[in-house]
């Protein structure tokens, strides 16, 4: 079996904001199977840089171990590629074949509008922590550790719920860009927990505005998002969102 | 806090009220189809439901009333969610496809709009044929007088446009309740991982029942030849 094989690659490419964009076709016959998704286009920049006739292509990462969100890309039509459970950096070149056509865009969503060719500004995540993301401590000296008695059942479940990155895929999947899953799973961790109760209703309807605020679409239940999720969140996330505001909004007392 | 009518409006409000609706609509066509299937029954049950149904007097308004706010509020929030989806993504993808496994994209997710409009449409033609429909009176074994609904159920449906039409809008309903069964209620919350792959098989199969149920009428009307079927009992 040959070391290297060819892939031609279909890549969106777009000047700035609101300018118009299109897709660029390029061959790479240089790759690995053991390259990661994003080493692969590293090898086609280093190309285009060589080449010195166009810009290379811009695109995110930070962490590439699959923990920061940062890395995003919709991979033949699915966010962060066909691999189950795995963003984009983890996706490794042999999941792909010789010969394979791959078309990548950015993240699609008035939301989370193109800054430049693949990478999109997700900072409307961050105004939805912002609006309640967030527990309450106690300044002064760090308490000792479990003083508060949770149940493991709970801890774990939180846990699961806290494992979400932010990465946005579920907005990239679904087809109503709907930021629901990722609402939802802020909520479902933090409200379940002893130290996020005082704020859970403020928290639970500010989140909810503020997601909606953003431009983000409604939720169809369509399930997609858990499906391209990198942490395999379940949207359960949601209908325990839905729960949270229907219990703060009809005995809210907060003002 | 915002008020009652706000959080309604929200994402999450208008979302519960689809399910709540939905809900309605489910629990109503359950009786719809109960009394539909009168029609193989005795001579008279078909007309005597019917006649009963509307021998409720205020109480039939109030009903009929609540369902059509139902309907509207249904069809206006699922409008709306559909025209919003337009604005939350301007440019779409050139290629987008379905990563299966937990998801529940599939023809009938992606075609509520669709086959939701088609039903609405329907419904306005389904209550002017029938609730409105011209039909000879009957006597009831009772001694009352009553629309004769059967004898205008089986002349309509030995019309073949009638017959496939209504089986096709049924298919289209089936449609509508597979994936609006299980989201109704995810909706309303009722979602736990434990239960969800079992609430949508059993959302799936009410679904199924339901379209077999109400399409078989118009069908077996159609080929059975109406008062000649052996299933119906005409005088």
């Amino acid at each position: 079996m040959a070391d290297t094989f060819t892939v031609h690659l279909k890549i969106w490419r777009q000047d700035g904001p609101d300018q118009p964009g299109k897709l660029v076709d390029y061959t790479l016959d240089k790759v690995n199977e053991h390259m990661s998704f994003l080493e692969m286009l590293d090898v086609l920049n280093e190309e285009i840089v060589a080449e010195g006739k166009e810009e290379p292509i811009e695109f995110d990462y930070d962490c590439r171990e699959g923990i920061c969100g940062s890395c995003n890309l919709v991979i033949n039509g699915q966010a962060h590629g066909p691999k189950d459970m795995t963003c984009t950096c983890q996706l490794h070149m042999r999941n792909f074949s010789d010969g394979d056509t791959i078309v990548i865009e950015p993240f699609r969503a008035k939301a989370f509008p193109v800054i430049k060719d693949l990478v999109v500004d997700r900072s409307a995540f961050d105004r939805i922590i912002e609006a309640g993301g967030y527990v309450s401590v106690k300044t002064g000296s760090a308490p000792d550790a479990n003083s508060i008695p949770i149940d493991k059942t709970v801890a774990d479940t939180a846990f699961d719920y806290a494992t979400c990155i932010g990465c946005g895929a579920c907005v990239a999947a679904c087809p109503n860009s709907s930021a629901s899953l990722f609402t939802g799973a802020k909520l479902a961790h933090l409200n379940r927990l002893p130290q996020g109760e005082p704020e859970r209703k403020k928290r639970t309807v500010s989140m909810v505005d503020q997601m909606e605020e953003e431009g983000f679409g409604d939720c169809s239940n369509y399930a997609e998002c858990e499906a391209v999720c990198p942490k395999g969140i379940s949207i359960s996330a949601i209908a325990e969102m839905r729960r949270n505001y229907v219990k703060a909004t009809l005995a809210g007392t907060e003002a | 806090m915002p008020s009652f009518s706000e959080a309604l409006k929200s994402q999450v409000g208008r979302k519960v009220l689809t399910g709540v609706t939905g809900v309605g609509l489910i629990i109503f066509i359950i009786f719809h189809l109960a009394t539909n299937l009168q029609v193989f029954g005795d001579v008279h049950a078909f007309n005597e439901a019917a006649h009963a149904l509307e021998s409720m007097g205020w109480l039939l308004y109030v009903l009929e009333a609540g369902l059509a706010i139902a309907f509207l509020l249904h069809a206006y929030v699922g409008i709306s969610i559909w025209w919003n989806r337009r604005k939350a993504r301007p440019e779409g993808y050139e290629k987008y496809q379905s990563k299966g496994g937990p998801s529940h994209m599939s023809w009938a997710s992606k075609s509520m709009i669709f086959t939701g409009i088609v039903l609405l449409v329907f419904l306005v033609i389904h209550i002017d044929t029938f609730k409105f429909g011209a039909t000879d009176m009957v006597m009831l074994p009772g001694g009352e007088e009553a629309r004769d609904l059967k004898g205008l159920m089986i002349s309509t449906f030995q019309q073949p446009l009638y017959a496939f039409g209504y089986t096709a809008v049924m298919i289209l309903l089936g449609f509508h309740l597979g994936h609006g069964f299980w989201s109704a209620f995810t909706s309303l919350t009722m979602k736990h991982n434990k239960y969800s792959a079992l609430m949508y098989t059993v959302g799936v199969i009410f679904a199924m029942l339901m379209a077999v149920g109400f399409l078989f009428i118009p069908l077996y009307i159609y080929f059975g030849g109406g008062c000649e079927a052996a299933l119906i009992q005409c005088q």
